[in-house]
């Protein structure tokens, strides 16, 4: 393989590995605030025992958040130094901003979750769980306006310097509320949320199902349930609006996403197959869908397939596929989750073991579905690294021989494996002890604290 | 060179300064951590002694390395490539550190390894962090596009490796002069008898360094000698040293506080006696990257000062707060790792 084709497989790899475990974080940063609010309000050790557990699930995960991401920022000037020359002087000010706004706020107050219970007041405490998550939400906002400026860019002009051309900053503010900044970062961060939703309700569901601390097991199915239920439904809402910016700023990419061959108006397609050879679609679909929920009309036409240059255009069926299992992901989700929300109101979840297990493995589900609607997003932005102005073929280290990026792509794999097993030991032994009542409340807490 | 360009050359250098003060001395405490920690229990107080903090002490790195994106976008892209294997090293001990502390409370059986992971993620660092700054004084091959030439083997010359040293002694003494302030018993008078040697060792190296200056770096020496700011920084380490020695028993604080001078004073002369070139060339300065030819635009330094001015203020005080709830001896039991 070539220096590009690694190079992007490095990042795939490790950006897709990252991104397993942000969704967790963010996702639990929030349950961690709502058991925290609990415990504030009621006292009760159990509800101590409760945000313990959780935050202890979270700081594992937290972890592994924080050295994959390392990678992530190492990366743009180790395999894509020309690309970090190219957007240095717009795309370095918001990752230095998620150092200083958020990962410091992150940092700083999760040392206080994990070691400040009995050193500062419970509502010191409480804030802190409040701004643990609060520093996770500002710094996927500082990342995705970096991210959104790569597939949307503005507030910028090309100048020409001794080592080629870069992009500089004429607006700040049109350059960080780039065209699909706002929807898209809803969009994320309403994906994140819900899978949280749905690792708090496996982990209640564990519990009932098991029979053991069954109070906290309901407790975590409840809310977890409903902040799925809640973002499932929004994502109805911020999936369209990322949907119609897709269709506003990046025609190839919508073309590729409904394997859209000819000019006229887009369907939308549920299930579907893309004869690339032939230039041809066979899909399960509605005509003009899209272009209604782009435009208000079904015959708004936009220019299809044909119409573009083969070297402008992504790879298509990869975008197409991805694009529609998302939505068919994250269809499933709002129905199974409004509906077991539903009915764990009136009492039925817990009774019926087959849900539970549903409850238990259905977590997988988001993951898998974030991981396809990040796939589309980035493979549909392809052949540009930054649409438009600089191609990913263009944007590699030039100083970096294939075999080192070979070489650390191979440690990649070996050291993330490694992570993901020691991960899943502590997550799963953590789940597996259950919530342990405090120190000083009982028998259990002194055997617990024996054992730390 | 635009004020601007200056100011984030200094301010760079702060961020750098706050990675080397605060991630410096829990590095050097993961760096003693098999040779200190004798017992179960002293392992974990050293882990606790840096628990609360370390995460955060970290992230002085990550807002440097952003930092340097931003306002130096070439330097960025000319070291962070060239200096590939060595920063892929430097990554693969970081990644397993930051994990190291949570595994390691919740996995007994695997309890072994996650030492490991935290003792060579702390140790790697804190030499290749002064490899790394040694070989940008001495200079590194680049050509006229501002692309590295030379190869991992490059960057392992006699200097280099002299400030790798020196690093590490630094790093281990802020390491010894932490623990010291925050253990009881038989890890205590270890660590003051670690921090004593170190801060020897420390004043040793600064005199070989200050002669392998002189005799491989010239340019960087004479630089230093010239300069009235690099003269206020080698006061400070004057100072440093000094009250190192001099603060004993029962001013634990103040050892800690002493050795934290140090990597303030060895960063500013850093600074000093590359400025102001970022990356200077080897053989050719004109090929140097430098304040004038990598800076950002006037309105990306623009907004990007307007950023630290709210952040880093905010990042201060509750650096303060924490540091505060967190003072005195490790208590254990329950709490933490």
């Amino acid at each position: 393989m070539d220096v590009v084709a690694l190079a992007k497989l490095q990042f795939a790899f490790t950006v897709a590995y990252h991104f397993l475990f942000v969704p967790l974080s963010i996702g639990l940063g929030l349950v961690v605030v709502l058991f925290e609010r609990r415990f504030y309000k009621s006292g009760k050790p159990q509800d101590q025992a409760a945000t313990e557990l959780w935050i202890k699930i979270f700081a594992a995960t937290f972890a592994i958040g924080v050295a994959t991401g390392i990678t992530m920022e190492f990366a743009f000037g180790t395999n894509w130094a020309t690309y970090s020359r190219f957007v240095g002087d717009i795309f370095g000010a918001p990752l230095a901003a998620e150092g200083l706004f958020a990962f410091f706020l992150e940092s700083t107050f999760l040392g206080v979750l994990l070691f400040g219970r009995g050193r500062v007041s419970n509502k010191f405490y409480y804030v802190s769980t409040w701004l643990v998550w609060l520093g996770s939400m500002l710094s996927a906002l500082w990342i995705i306006i970096a991210n959104s400026w790569m597939q949307t860019p503005a507030g910028f002009k090309i100048v020409q310097t001794a080592s080629g051309p870069k992009a500089e900053l004429t607006d700040f503010f049109a350059a960080g509320f780039n065209p699909s900044m706002l929807p898209r970062y809803f969009h994320t961060v309403n994906s994140l949320l819900i899978t949280g939703g749905f690792v708090a309700a496996a982990i209640g569901a564990y519990y009932l199902r098991k029979g053991v601390s069954k109070e906290f097991g309901r407790a975590a199915v409840s809310i977890g349930l409903s902040i799925a239920a809640i973002f499932s439904i929004l994502m109805i809402v911020s999936g369209h609006f990322q949907a119609v910016s897709v269709v506003e700023n990046q025609p190839t990419k919508v073309a590729a996403m409904e394997g859209h061959w000819e000019t006229g108006p887009i369907p939308i397609g549920v299930v579907g197959w893309v004869d690339v050879a032939n230039k041809t679609t066979k899909a399960f679909e509605i005509p003009g869908v899209t272009s209604f929920l782009a435009s208000g009309s079904f015959k708004t036409p936009y220019p299809g397939l044909n119409d573009f240059k083969a070297e402008d255009l992504p790879p298509i069926q990869v975008t197409y596929q991805t694009y529609h299992w998302m939505i068919l992901v994250f269809g499933v989700l709002i129905l199974v989750s409004c509906l077991l929300w539903y009915l764990n109101r009136r009492g039925v979840v817990e009774k019926t073991p087959w849900m539970l297990t549903l409850l238990i493995w259905i977590w997988v589900l988001p993951e898998i579905g974030i991981q396809l609607g990040w796939a589309t997003a980035e493979i549909g932005r392809q052949p540009w690294i930054v649409w438009g102005q600089l191609r990913t073929v263009d944007a590699i280290s030039k100083s970096v021989p294939a075999y080192q990026i070979a070489l650390t792509l191979t440690m990649f794999v070996v050291i993330y494996a490694l992570l993901f097993v020691g991960w899943w030991r502590v997550v799963s032994g953590l789940i597996k002890r259950g919530p342990v009542l405090p120190a000083g409340s009982g028998e259990q807490a002194a055997a617990a604290a024996a054992k730390v | 060179m635009t004020f601007l360009g200056v100011l984030w050359f200094a301010l760079v250098g702060v961020l750098l300064a706050g990675y080397a003060l605060f991630d410096g001395f829990d590095l050097g405490v993961g760096a003693l951590y098999p040779f200190l920690g004798k017992s179960d229990e002293d392992k974990q107080v050293m882990r606790a002694s840096i628990g609360p903090v370390w995460d955060g002490n970290e992230v002085w790195l990550l807002t440097g390395g952003g930092a340097i994106f931003a306002a130096f976008p070439a330097v960025y892209a000319t070291v962070f490539s060239g200096f590939y294997l060595a920063l892929m090293l430097v990554l693969f001990a970081l990644i397993f550190r930051a994990v190291s502390f949570e595994f390691h409370a919740h996995d007994e059986a695997w309890r072994g390894l996650w030492d490991w992971a935290f003792f060579l993620g702390s140790a790697l660092p804190s030499l290749l962090f002064g490899v790394a700054a040694g070989n940008i004084v001495r200079g590194v091959p680049i050509d006229t596009a501002g692309e590295f030439t030379g190869n991992f083997f490059t960057l392992l010359n006699p200097y280099a490796l002299v400030l790798g040293v020196l690093g590490l002694a630094m790093f281990l003494w802020q390491g010894s002069a932490w623990l010291a302030m925050k253990s009881e018993g038989g890890l205590y008078d270890r660590a003051v008898r670690t921090r004593s040697l170190w801060a020897w060792i420390f004043v040793v190296m600064v005199l070989v360094a200050a002669a392998a200056t002189f005799v491989f770096v010239p340019r960087a020496a004479s630089q230093i000698m010239t300069s009235p700011i690099a003269w206020l920084f080698l006061v400070l380490l004057v100072v440093s040293m000094g009250w190192g020695r001099f603060a004993h028993g029962g001013e634990d604080l103040h050892s800690w506080y002493a050795a934290s001078l140090s990597p303030l004073a060895l960063i500013g002369l850093w600074a000093m006696s590359i400025f102001p070139r970022l990356v200077p060339a080897l053989g050719d300065d004109a090929l140097s990257l430098t304040i004038a030819n990598s800076a950002s635009s006037q309105l990306t330094l623009t907004v990007m000062t307007i950023i630290a001015v709210i952040g880093v203020p905010l990042v201060l005080f509750y650096f303060f707060l924490v540091y505060r709830i967190f003072a005195g001896k490790v208590r254990l039991g329950g709490e933490g790792y």
